[in-house]
């Protein structure tokens, strides 16, 4: 096994606890605020895999009572981007949980977030016998060059990434898997206009009651069954649907940019990473005036990005 | 002591505990059933939570799994004990372990005093509801059900086929008039003791053994034979889903409820902390005469039944993506499409705008990039200008525009020199209003400077495209509003299809248009026309164009050419 456990707390688990599986290198700066961001939405044990950050993250993450860690030195790329650690940990630990399966700089959004805990959507979507719930990836950016606002430990990042893209997103069915394929937002506009098959896909289904039959296919984009990618309506209603705010392009994005490239461990060849790299060397301005401030879900559910489906 | 208590409960017993101290506390006598299938622990533990209240019975355990018969066996033994343990009730009220009362309960006490023979329960009769799962009412009554409707969907979904097919049919005892309503219900001791003390109601209780969703029928039904007075609503407030299962209340919904004026409220999320701190402390000072009125808590779980079935027309989001023709409204709001105007005229796009007082693009499928009204080189909702953006999914794109400038009527160019592929989209859209001038698209190429060669080469070209776009808007599948002239056609009487446009998109503005555009000058279009066919090439769209030029000469005029009044 690739995985090795440096703190496994996971005996503290209870019956009907829900969880947060991530993966994660060099992450330190973000941990506090995320850690707390998740505390306080209900998450009630953390299962991370750190992938040999040297940046004290491990060491961070090792002291939280509410968290187990593992470690792995391993290829991220030749464990499908982290994919095939969490599928394993969440086979392992997850069974008949919630589960919540984040990146370290996406911070999950729901109907009714700012009043409901996450417990109430989960005991919702039990008593609706849903069994996955889509959160798309909204990529959030500040006004001005990014970079231009230094990130502080423990600082709320959408304190700087305040803006988002509100109307630009291409939808497709994926004919293979049943879900959808969501591409678009700023990324799409400012690195691939003339190369957007090669935008990367915001299409993600986060939350699931797990069982051990289950499994992540590509990063949480696609899930197998093909049944649980079924989150959308087909007959012209709106299942109930979330937001990942994606806390990506803040400072640290040109060290991060800088470091995968050299890394080579993302997805197809970190294409994604280069375009990223060749614009940052300009330093670029992802606002324009269309941009839209980030207020709340209520929001994001009036711009038709997520919505209340039948949940009132 | 006048109103009881007959609580049922299967989970989040410490709300259910908490319910039943504030009932008792209050004068209100409560028995409480609990569910067979809760274990032993939990289940003492709720009789330890109550163990210092006098005025609390437990009632013998039934399994009461959705739909059949042992709720109603629970709710006969519960209230039996109720009745004959608390011989001052007068009416029995049949609650919930998660619902909530949301009025002083001495309210409900006087509201009850003041109507002593009055039973309220929701009692209709099959023929006159519209809200049972799975479509059956009558069926209830007269098939069997030996399948559970939770585990054994397929064996009960066939055993009904099957029924129907062999035509089935259950005798219902004499004097049975089935009726339907909600499960929680208000009856007076005599309605109650009367249905209880039947002496046919060993055979009645045999018969709706077997019926399905008892709950909802057996009550129901027998209180006409022995009620003089039923008032068919329930007192609880209690909405469904469009999938039959209740809405549930939140901490956010602490003002609605609280301006309901319902007596009690279900279901309440056990985890509600403020609902419960505020409802379980707080006795305050309503209108103590106050009829419950819930319409804005109904229209709250109306429009999200409506969202979840229907959504919103021209949303193409995450948890939204209908199926061709299912759309519900293909595009957000209507839009008109015009092919050939720009080309004809040379100020098409401003004065369109100026007369309509709408949002006019250019050539929006350009295959150079895309033409915002104005230049703009990104729009509303951050939409990139970018070609390939664009064409990566030209479907996507034109919903986006819509959706995102919903409200404002768009209106934009087309033509055989844009991108086709959104061809259909537009064709099957019934928002759409498009105007073609056919042929049109020859007038560039007529002032243009290219060789004649390549003139010819490029007309065949958009002669071509043009001919297949507008097959697809003659096909019969198409939707959308489409006006089609031919270029000699327009150019003979331009006003009457411009005005016909212009009210179309404004009919409140009710005016004659005063300013027409300005006409491209034709001069010598039509020897231009006869080159092509001389070298080979058919014009076939743009209808009769005389050789010499003694065609409608007013039109070629330049500066203003129309006044009318």
């Amino acid at each position: 096994m690739e995985l090795k456990a440096v703190a496994n707390r996971t005996r503290a688990i209870k019956k009907a606890d829900i969880l947060l599986f991530s993966t994660l290198r060099n992450e330190r700066v973000r941990l506090p605020f995320f850690l707390k961001y998740y505390r306080d939405l209900g998450i009630n044990h953390f299962l991370i895999v750190d992938n040999g950050s040297d940046d004290g993250s491990l060491e961070y993450l090792q002291d939280q009572k509410d968290v187990s860690v593992w470690h792995s030195k391993h290829s991220y790329k030749r464990s499908r981007f982290g994919v095939d650690w969490l599928n394993w940990l969440q086979m392992r630990y997850g069974h008949d949980h919630w589960t919540l399966v984040v990146d370290p700089d996406e911070f999950f959004i729901y109907p009714f977030a700012d009043t409901r805990p996450l417990r109430a959507l989960t005991d919702w979507l039990d008593a609706s016998s849903i069994k996955s719930f889509s959160a798309m990836l909204l990529d959030m950016y500040p006004k001005g060059p990014i970079g231009a606002q230094p990130y502080r430990e423990g600082q709320d990042p959408f304190e700087i990434a305040q803006w988002f893209d509100s109307g630009n997103y291409s939808i497709t069915r994926n004919p293979k898997y049943g879900n959808l394929w969501i591409q678009g937002g700023p990324r799409a506009r400012m690195f691939f206009p003339d190369k957007p098959e090669r935008a990367p896909a915001l299409n993600k289904t986060p939350l699931v009651k797990w069982s051990r039959r289950y499994a992540y296919a590509s990063s949480t984009h696609m899930l197998l069954p093909r049944g649980l990618n079924l989150v959308y309506d087909e007959w012209g209603g709106e299942k109930a649907s979330g937001c990942l705010l994606h806390a990506k392009f803040l400072d640290t994005f040109a060290a991060k940019a800088e470091e995968e490239m050299s890394r080579g461990q993302h997805y197809a060849n970190s294409h994604e990473y280069k375009a990223y790299k060749a614009a940052m060397n300009d330093s670029p301005d992802m606002w324009c005036k269309w941009s839209e401030k980030y207020i709340n879900w209520r929001q994001l559910e009036i711009l038709g990005l997520m919505s209340k489906g039948n949940w009132a | 002591m006048s109103v009881g208590i007959v609580m049922l409960c299967h989970t989040a017993l410490d709300r259910a505990a908490q319910v039943a101290r504030h009932w008792v506390e209050r004068d209100c006598p409560v028995v409480i059933h609990v569910d067979q299938r809760v274990c032993k622990a939990d289940f003492d533990m709720l009789q330890k939570a109550l163990a210092d209240l006098p005025d609390v019975r437990f009632s013998g355990r039934f399994a009461c799994e959705w739909g059949t018969w042992g709720i109603v066996a629970a709710t006969q033994g519960a209230a039996s004990i109720l009745l004959r343990d608390f011989p001052g009730v007068r009416h029995v009220y049949l609650a919930s372990g998660s619902c909530l009362p949301l009025r002083p309960v001495r309210e409900l006490i006087a509201y009850l005093e003041e109507r002593p023979r009055t039973d309220f329960i929701e009692s209709v009769t099959t023929a006159d509801v519209g809200w049972t799962v799975g479509g059956l009412d009558v069926e209830r009554f007269t098939l069997r059900f030996p399948f559970s409707w939770r585990k054994q969907r397929r064996l009960f979904d066939g055993y009904v086929r099957l029924q129907r097919l062999i035509r089935f049919k259950r005798r219902v005892p004499p004097g049975v008039v089935p009726h339907l309503g909600s499960q929680w219900w208000c009856l007076t001791r005599q309605t109650l003791s009367a249905i209880l003390e039947d002496p046919e109601r060993a055979e009645i209780d045999r018969y709706f053994r077997r019926v399905w969703i008892p709950d909802e029928s057996y009550f129901q039904t027998l209180v006409r034979r022995y009620s003089a007075n039923v008032e068919s609503r329930s007192l609880t407030l209690s909405k469904f889903d469009f999938q039959g299962k209740p809405h549930i209340f939140y901490d956010d919904h602490l003002q609605l409820l609280r301006r309901s004026d319902c007596f009690v409220a279900r279901k309440i999320w056990p985890n509600a902390k403020k609902l419960y701190r505020v409802f379980m402390t707080k006795e305050g000072e309503g209108q103590a005469a106050a009829e419950p009125h819930p319409g804005k808590i109904d229209r709250l779980f109306s429009k999200a039944v409506e969202r979840r079935t229907k959504g919103r027309s021209g949303l193409y989001m995450q948890s939204r993506f209908p199926n061709e023709d299912w759309e519900n409204g293909k595009s957000a709001s209507p839009y008109s499409v015009f092919e050939g105007f720009a080309e004809l005229f040379e100020n098409f796009e401003p004065w369109l705008g100026k007369m309509t007082g709408t949002r006019v693009h250019g050539h929006l499928f350009s295959l150079e990039r895309v033409e915002y009204s104005g230049g703009e080189t990104i729009y509303n909702g951050a939409m990139s200008n970018s070609a390939a953006l664009r064409d990566y999914n030209p479907k996507s794109f034109l919903a986006n525009l819509l959706w995102n400038t919903r409200g404002e009527r768009q209106c934009f160019q087309f033509g055989p020199a844009d991108n086709q592929e959104i061809n259909w989209q537009l064709g099957s859209d019934p928002n759409a209003t498009i105007s073609v001038i056919s042929g049109a698209w020859a007038v560039p190429l007529f002032r243009s400077n290219l060789n004649f060669s390549e003139i010819r080469q490029e007309a065949a070209r958009l002669q071509r495209l043009e001919q297949e776009h507008l097959l697809v808007l003659r096909s019969p599948w198409t939707k959308a509003r489409c006006r089609i002239w031919n270029l000699a056609e327009f150019v003979e009487n331009p006003m009457e299809p411009l005005q016909t446009i212009v009210d179309e998109i404004s009919p409140r503005a009710l005016r004659r248009l005063t300013e027409a555009p300005r006409m491209a000058d034709l001069k010598g279009f039509g020897q231009f026309l006869q080159n092509l066919r001389n070298q080979g090439m058919q014009p076939m769209l743009m209808g009769d164009f005389p050789v010499d030029d003694n065609l409608q000469q007013n039109a070629a005029r330049k500066g203003r050419p129309y006044l009318v009044k």
